[in-house]
């Protein structure tokens, strides 16, 4: 890893805990989630239903609702994102950060055309001229891989198809000229073949913007294969952070190391299936020590009764009472 | 993939439906409850007998003795009220019964076979949908001599849209649910998928939509008893009321007009709020 | 025990399911695999019976199953042959309906049993599936997403079938939860010797859990033959195309379609 250690992040969760009412009454349903992203770099953050990883990156863009509680800190570039009052908020999202949604389609007003979506933010909240927004538009479009911008954007959503539909938002948002690109399970809905070609856009954009992304996700492989270094939640807590590339080997957390053992691999026909016994738990439903001990299979006592802090083993964090740590990793490290 | 949004938008919904029911929804329902048992027990609740004439003391102002003073006639107002509840609102009752059974039949047929009976279905429908109700049942009603039971015959088709079309809809997509398909492939007879899962589970849709409709169709046989063509005199009907009420209008005495006026608005409104609070409270989730 | 041969559907002009022919024996496991609009969902539903095909042929156990109304002795008859796992595990139940009287249903319609001689099968259902008496009185909708498809799988279950149908029946679950189901399915495998038919898009689980697998595009079937054949030495070039684009280690995103057009 050559990351440059003392360069200021550009994002930084800090400890970020978030209350929300649920049935009347509010819950905690992130507990503590820490993400850092320097500039240009790319942070998978990774976990299942209910483990906070949207309302983490809807925090981001504060987008959570406004009974919703925060504690800690989302600092981006320095700057406190949750002190932002709504015009300072309504410029971050114009310049600095955008997003890319699950579903395009329930982000695309139907009854408009695709141009429109497209230069309408420009137009309004950048006040670019909208000759110059077209020419704009129409070179991203380019660049995401629709060479045919005149025609699409007099199109409608549904005469797109999902993949299509999806590099339009990826337009949309890169028009924004953001420096950082939240994608919040981006390829879910879309096959295996069109979710390559939408990541190898977003990593062409990354590299020729020095664009710093937070792709969410429940793939770890696709993780692993996309970013820099990978964080993983569960139940409203980040477990594990540690460098993409030492993922399958160096995992440290119980559940981190369960679930790659839980997906089945294409590629290694000798590898056991293994899964995780239980269900997963959302933050709210997090027990008061470590979320994951009902379901671990090395469940101690004290992993019952107190909560992990996340503790660091080399360049990574765990917050695990009995992480993994290999011997060899340790001398590695300081190699 | 489920995500925590998912979950706020979903909880506090769910939280109001096994909650209280909002006040509005509660005074209209005990309004409704409170009419309906007047239809059932009027007779016995009036104070007076609502056909007894008294020449000596009409349009008389209200009074310890008549609460709501008497009509032309010299009936007791607040007595002919009660005892028509029963005649005002059995007719669209009935209008409404034949309706909702027929109509969630042909929706159900409708959606189950799909294909061109479902065509045919729905053409017909639009076809009676663009034919006025009331017209016709003015028609019939005209041509068959005054009396309710052309008119209700005739409602009872009016109305088969208003219930069909949105049951039908709801059908197709409950139809078209996988646990359908797992009940056919369990060999389930058809009637027991039928009456046991898709009818249950269309139920508070149907429910609402016949509570709703309801309102309308009092109006509607109100129309017509007030047009002379459904309920005759001596009956306590409201509609009737208020076309008999209309001469003592001009004599400056409009009480008989305006309390069956009021009696059926009350009523109408009532239904709907129930039917909207119902539709809230049944339909909230599911839908 | 299942042959399907030349199965074809059209919807109007649209071919969705072209000449697809393939035999699955008996306690066998195939996966049909594919990507959205392959036709993969079709051709299942045109073999469990939902759907009438347009040309072709679905023979069970020897005999050809001719689609129409079918009176329910036949019904039933068929209802032991093959049964199906669909995709959204909420809308599999009918959710008014209490997990035990669901599974009590479905045993109702193939064994004439007394009420406890029902409850005992339900609850030998139940624990097959890895459930317990506290979820059979439970609605739907306070089960979670994998105990609902075990709900759905022991349904199917109660009609003892030759050959069950899973059409993206994991797909909409939890990673960890996906893990419990394939290896349910499994052990269902190894102790009632149900056939297995999986219609899915996802290639590790087809590795993990079928003997064969066919690859579809555009209705037809591309590729066939042994699982570790075809995903370790694809041929076509759609299967390898599909093989290359799974996330792995080293692996690097590429535009593949732009490449292949220019």
């Amino acid at each position: 890893m050559t990351e440059p250690q003392n360069a200021s992040p550009l994002l930084h969760i800090d400890g970020l805990r978030i209350d929300l009412p649920l049935d009347g009454a509010p819950r905690t349903v992130v507990h503590r989630a820490d993400v850092t992203i320097p500039e240009g770099r790319a942070v998978a953050l990774v976990g299942e239903s209910g483990s906070g990883k949207s309302l983490t990156a809807r925090c981001v863009m504060g987008l959570l609702p406004g009974s919703a509680r925060i504690h800690g800190d989302v600092r981006f570039a320095g700057e406190s994102v949750p002190g932002m009052n709504a015009e300072r908020l309504r410029a971050f999202r114009a310049a600095e950060v955008a997003m890319v949604f699950q579903d395009p389609r329930a982000h695309i007003n139907p009854a408009r055309s695709i141009g429109d979506f497209l230069i309408e933010g420009l137009t309004t909240a950048r006040r670019v001229p909208s000759g110059e927004a077209v020419k704009k538009v129409t070179g991203i479009l380019r660049e995401v891989g629709i060479p045919d911008a005149d025609r699409r954007m007099r199109q409608r959503p549904h005469e797109l198809s999902g993949g299509l539909l999806q590099r339009v938002m990826i337009a949309a948002a890169l028009a924004v000229e953001p420096r950082l690109l939240l994608a919040d399970e981006p390829t879910t809905a879309l096959d295996v073949t069109t979710q390559e070609e939408v990541m190898a856009i977003i990593g062409e954009a990354r590299e020729a913007r020095g664009l710093a992304l937070l792709f969410i996700t429940h793939d770890l492989e696709l993780a692993a294969a996309v970013s820099d270094r990978v964080v993983v939640m569960y139940a409203g807590s980040t477990v594990e952070e540690l460098p993409a590339a030492r993922l399958r080997a160096h995992a440290a957390h119980p559940y981190t190391r369960a679930l790659l053992a839980s997906r089945p691999s294409v590629f290694d026909e000798a590898a056991e299936l293994r899964s995780i016994p239980g269900r997963p738990l959302s933050g709210f439903e997090a027990p008061e020590g470590c979320a994951f001990s009902d379901r671990c299979t090395h469940v101690q006592d004290v992993c019952r009764s107190e909560r992990p802090q996340p503790s660091p083993h080399g360049d990574a964090f765990a917050a695990c009472h009995f992480p993994y740590v290999l011997a060899s990793e340790e001398t590695a490290d300081h190699a | 993939m489920t995500t925590m949004p998912a979950a706020l938008s979903t909880r506090p919904r769910a939280k109001r439906r096994t909650g209280r029911i909002d006040p509005l929804t509660l005074v209209a329902g005990g309004v409704v409850a409170l009419f309906v048992l007047l239809a059932l027990l009027g007779p016995l609740l009036a104070p007076h007998d609502p056909n007894a004439v008294d020449p000596l003391n009409v349009n008389a102002g209200p009074s310890g003795a008549h609460w709501l003073g008497t009509d032309d006639t010299g009936r007791d107002l607040l007595s002919r009220l009660i005892a028509g509840a029963r005649a005002t609102l059995a007719a669209p009752a009935a209008v409404i019964a034949v309706s909702t059974a027929l109509g969630t039949l042909l929706a159900l047929t409708a959606a189950w076979f799909g294909g061109w009976l479902d065509r045919f279905v729905s053409g017909a429908l639009d076809v009676v949908f663009g034919f006025p109700g009331l017209i016709l049942a003015v028609l019939v009603a005209a041509v068959f001599g005054a009396g309710l039971t052309a008119p209700i015959v005739a409602l009872s088709i009016a109305y088969l849209p208003l219930i069909t079309r949105v049951v039908r809809s709801a059908a197709i997509k409950e139809r078209h649910l996988p646990y359908v398909a797992a009940l056919q492939l369990l060999g389930a007879p058809t009637a027991r998928i039928w009456l046991r899962h898709l009818l249950p589970n269309l139920l508070p849709l149907v429910l609402v939509q016949a509570t709703i409709g309801f309102g309308y169709a009092l109006l509607d046989v109100a129309a017509i008893s007030f047009l002379g063509l459904g309920s005759q005199p001596p009956d306590p009907e409201w509609g009737l009321m208020v076309a008999n009420g209309a001469p003592s209008i001009l004599a400056g005495q409009p009480q008989q007009s305006l309390y069956a006026g009021i009696a059926i608005l009350v009523v109408v409104v009532a239904f709907n709020l129930l039917g909207t609070g119902l539709s809230r409270r049944l339909l909230g989730e599911s839908a | 025990m299942l042959e399907v041969r030349n199965l074809r559907k059209e919807y109007g002009e649209f071919v969705a399911v072209d000449e697809v022919t393939f035999a699955l024996p008996e306690q066998g496991a195939l996966a049909i695999v594919g990507e959205s609009g392959s036709g993969k969902t079709t051709t299942a539903r045109m073999i469990a019976g939902l759907e009438a095909p347009s040309g072709g042929s679905v023979v069970v156990a020897g005999e050809e199953r001719p689609a129409g109304r079918l009176r329910a002795r036949e019904r039933r008859v068929r209802a032991r042959q093959i049964q199906m796992v669909f995709q959204d595990p909420y809308a599999s139940l009918d959710r008014r309906q209490r997990v035990g009287d669901a599974l009590a249903e479905a045993v109702g319609f193939h064994q004439r049993l007394p009420a406890d001689g029902v409850r005992a099968r339900v609850a030998e259902l139940l624990d097959m599936v890895g459930l317990d008496d506290r979820q059979a009185r439970a609605l739907p909708k306070a089960l979670s997403g994998g105990q609902r498809q075990r709900v759905a799988i022991a349904r199917a279950l109660a009609a003892e079938p030759r050959l069950l149908i899973l059409d993206e029946a994991i797909a909409a679950l939890d990673v960890s939860i996906q893990a419990q189901i394939l290896t349910l399915l499994r052990r269902i495998r190894t102790e009632t010797g149900t056939a297995l038919l999986f219609i899915t898009h996802d290639l590790g689980a087809v590795r993990h859990i079928s003997d064969e697998v066919l690859v579809m595009q555009h209705g037809r079937v591309v590729e066939h033959g042994p699982v570790a054949t075809v995903l370790g030495a694809p041929q076509h070039p759609y299967t390898q195309r599909l093989v290359a684009s799974i996330p792995k280690p080293g692996w690097t995103p590429r535009r593949r379609a732009e490449r292949a057009a220019a």
